[in-house]
């Protein structure tokens, strides 16, 4: 089992920023490496179990299923169905924490997954900087 | 959030006792029975410095977790079944820490609020504060604090004007700074800044001070002791201030708390006292009073003194177009060479027609105008219609009153540095900003001139028969 944790603080208040990424369906609107995106059998986006659908920039299709959502902690679960990263077992949660000094948020990204012997390094590091630390910066410059 | 590796900080705080060294309202602490101040189950016991006893029990403590749980056995504040626990959290996007601090309790009905803002704010957020000074203190977290008897005032000299008039007025006293009493603090002084305000008190045309009395608005130093409520300076911390009351031309002194902000270990105090009151005010005029933008003509006076050379520098450095006013060519020559594109060496307050020519005709977007009075007539020529006539000084008289705006649709502020800095996070934020100008080279500060504290009469003739260029620098 790998696992990645990347971090960062985001100068908006948490709900400013939930509002952004509460969205299953709205990787495209805040991610700066997914091209377009959809909710399959037309469920509404923040019904648990409803599976995203979308093409990443470069071509790649993923297929995610949210497993968790809670407007109340400001976290969401989901889990890899389908992807070209050779993972397995992948699941994630993103979750956002109210900074009471300042009314900044400390925002958080993990992830657990099973992949090929020696490809964990790289699949670490991929996933920790190019997915969610590039996502976090994208966010950071649109709620600023 | 703490600017410090998670384990440095986590160092600090597993350690149950650790308390009595960086949380400002804790006292003595010990750890009862001789027990490891990591040890679950051990208590701690210890007064707040506003004299309540508190014991206190270690429940759970986790070094993966970097978390840690505890309650109260015994307080002397009507404080029932409180448990609290404290979580730290790495932050991977630069090597900070997020502490997270947490707990329930219950007090008398009518109390909740007190008792909520006393353990969020008074604990809590003063705690922070509190760790964040004590890890500035380096790795070795020692404290370099000078040992002072407690409660005992200090002697010292200060230069104070014993009468409104010339230089002359100036005579080095002896004086006592007292024991810093609550949000008070007080300063072993290095280092203090000259301004054209210490002129104007000392004439009387500023009613700040009644003689005898000190003057100077702003210095550096190294904190002796602080009073009972401030979180945010530890005795040994660097320091600087810019603020009212006068009486800032002494070796000791002691003032509130609230305007003085810690150094960075980059900034030399002889720069900090150049730089805090000239560089606040570059700060919120550049970019709270009016927001320069890329390609504005700005006009700033007296664009060789110690504002107008940081104006000139921040300006261009924004990418604003900067023409300046001066009063000789050579101020022209430190002018230019700090970004002022335009110096024109104007006599007798005479500069409209030069900045319209400059500006084919169009005028300037933002005037900085220090001068006052005389100036007023040819500032509101020099001005481009809707323009922002920002007076913050009055070197030539206090207006009477402004011209007509409306010949120009015009905008104008008086702005005051003081109520800019009178907010704790809002001059923190000036102050941060300016350092990092600081630090970029954005801004430089070039001290041409230094004299000893007690020869503040000579900076003050040499200053008025404007024989200087930049920054004065008195060093005690």
């Amino acid at each position: 089992m790998v696992k990645v944790y990347t971090s960062c603080v985001i100068e908006a208040p948490a709900e400013r920023v939930w509002a952004r990424i509460r969205d299953f369906n709205a990787l495209a609107q805040w991610t700066p490496f997914v091209a377009d995106s959809r909710i399959e059998g037309g469920l509404p986006s923040d019904k648990v179990g409803c599976v995203r659908n979308f093409r990443l920039k470069d071509g790649g299709v993923i297929r995610e299923q949210l497993l968790a959502l809670s407007d109340y902690d400001y976290q969401c679960t989901y889990s890899i169905l389908e992807s070209p990263m050779g993972v397995e077992n992948y699941v994630a949660t993103l979750k956002l924490t109210p900074v009471t000094e300042g009314n900044r948020t400390f925002a958080e990204w993990w992830a657990e997954f099973d992949c090929a012997p020696g490809r964990e390094r790289e699949l670490a590091r991929r996933i920790g900087e190019e997915v969610f630390q590039a996502a976090f910066d994208s966010l950071k410059a649109l709620v600023r | 959030m703490i600017d410090a590796p998670i384990a440095r900080v986590w160092e600090v705080l597993r350690d149950f006792n650790s308390h009595g060294a960086w949380h400002p309202a804790v006292g003595e602490s010990q750890i009862e029975a001789g027990e490891a101040a990591d040890r679950v189950g051990c208590v701690r016991s210890f007064f707040l410095k506003d004299g309540n006893h508190i014991r206190e029990q270690l429940l759970a403590l986790s070094d993966r977790d970097y978390s840690f749980t505890y309650c109260i056995l015994e307080a002397t504040l009507p404080m029932r079944r409180y448990v609290a626990t404290v979580q730290l959290k790495r932050v991977t996007d630069g090597e900070r820490t997020f502490w997270h601090w947490e707990s329930t309790f219950e007090v008398p009905r009518d109390r909740e609020r007190e008792f909520a803002d006393l353990v969020g704010r008074g604990v809590y957020e003063a705690g922070f504060e509190g760790l964040r000074a004590y890890l500035r203190r380096g790795p070795t977290g020692v404290r370099a604090a000078p040992a002072l008897p407690p409660g005992e005032p200090l002697a010292g000299q200060a230069v104070v004007a014993t009468a409104f008039g010339g230089p002359e007025v100036l005579e080095v006293r002896p004086v006592q700074a007292p024991a810093p009493g609550p949000g008070q603090v007080r300063i072993r002084q290095t280092a203090v800044g000259v301004n054209f305000i210490d002129v104007y008190i000392r004439r009387g045309e500023y009613r700040m001070i009644e003689p005898p009395a000190a003057i100077g608005m702003e210095a550096a130093g190294v904190v002796l002791d602080v009073g009972p409520g401030v979180a945010h300076l530890l005795p040994g911390d660097r320091v600087a201030y810019a603020c009212p009351p006068p009486g800032a031309y002494a070796t000791v002194r002691t003032l509130a708390a609230d305007p003085v902000v810690v150094l960075p270990e980059d900034v030399a105090e002889e720069t900090a006292a150049a730089l805090m009151l000239k560089g606040l005010t570059a700060e919120y005029l550049l970019h709270r009073t009016h927001r320069v933008r890329a390609g504005d003509w700005v006009l700033v006076h007296a664009a060789a003194g110690g504002v107008g050379l940081l104006l000139c520098q921040w300006a261009r450095a924004l990418g604003a177009r900067v023409i300046g006013t001066v009063s000789s060519e050579e101020k022209a020559r430190v002018a230019r060479a700090h970004g002022c594109e335009f110096p024109i060496v104007a006599r007798g307050y005479r500069f409209a027609e030069e900045v319209r020519r400059v500006t084919d005709g169009q005028g300037v977007e933002v005037i900085y105008d220090g001068l006052g009075r005389e100036a007023a007539a040819e500032n509101l020529e020099s001005l481009a219609i809707g323009g922002h006539w920002v007076a913050f000084g009055q070197a030539s008289g206090a207006h009477e009153r402004f011209p007509d705006l409306a010949a120009k649709s015009a905008t104008l502020s008086r702005p005051v540095l003081f109520h800019f800095t009178a907010g704790r996070a809002r001059l923190k934020e000036m102050a941060e900003r300016m350092f990092g100008a600081l630090r970029s080279g954005t801004i430089r500060v070039e001290i041409r001139h230094r004299y000893a504290l007690v020869a503040a009469a000579e900076a003050h003739r040499d200053l008025e028969a404007r024989r200087t260029i930049g920054p004065i620098v008195l060093l005690a």
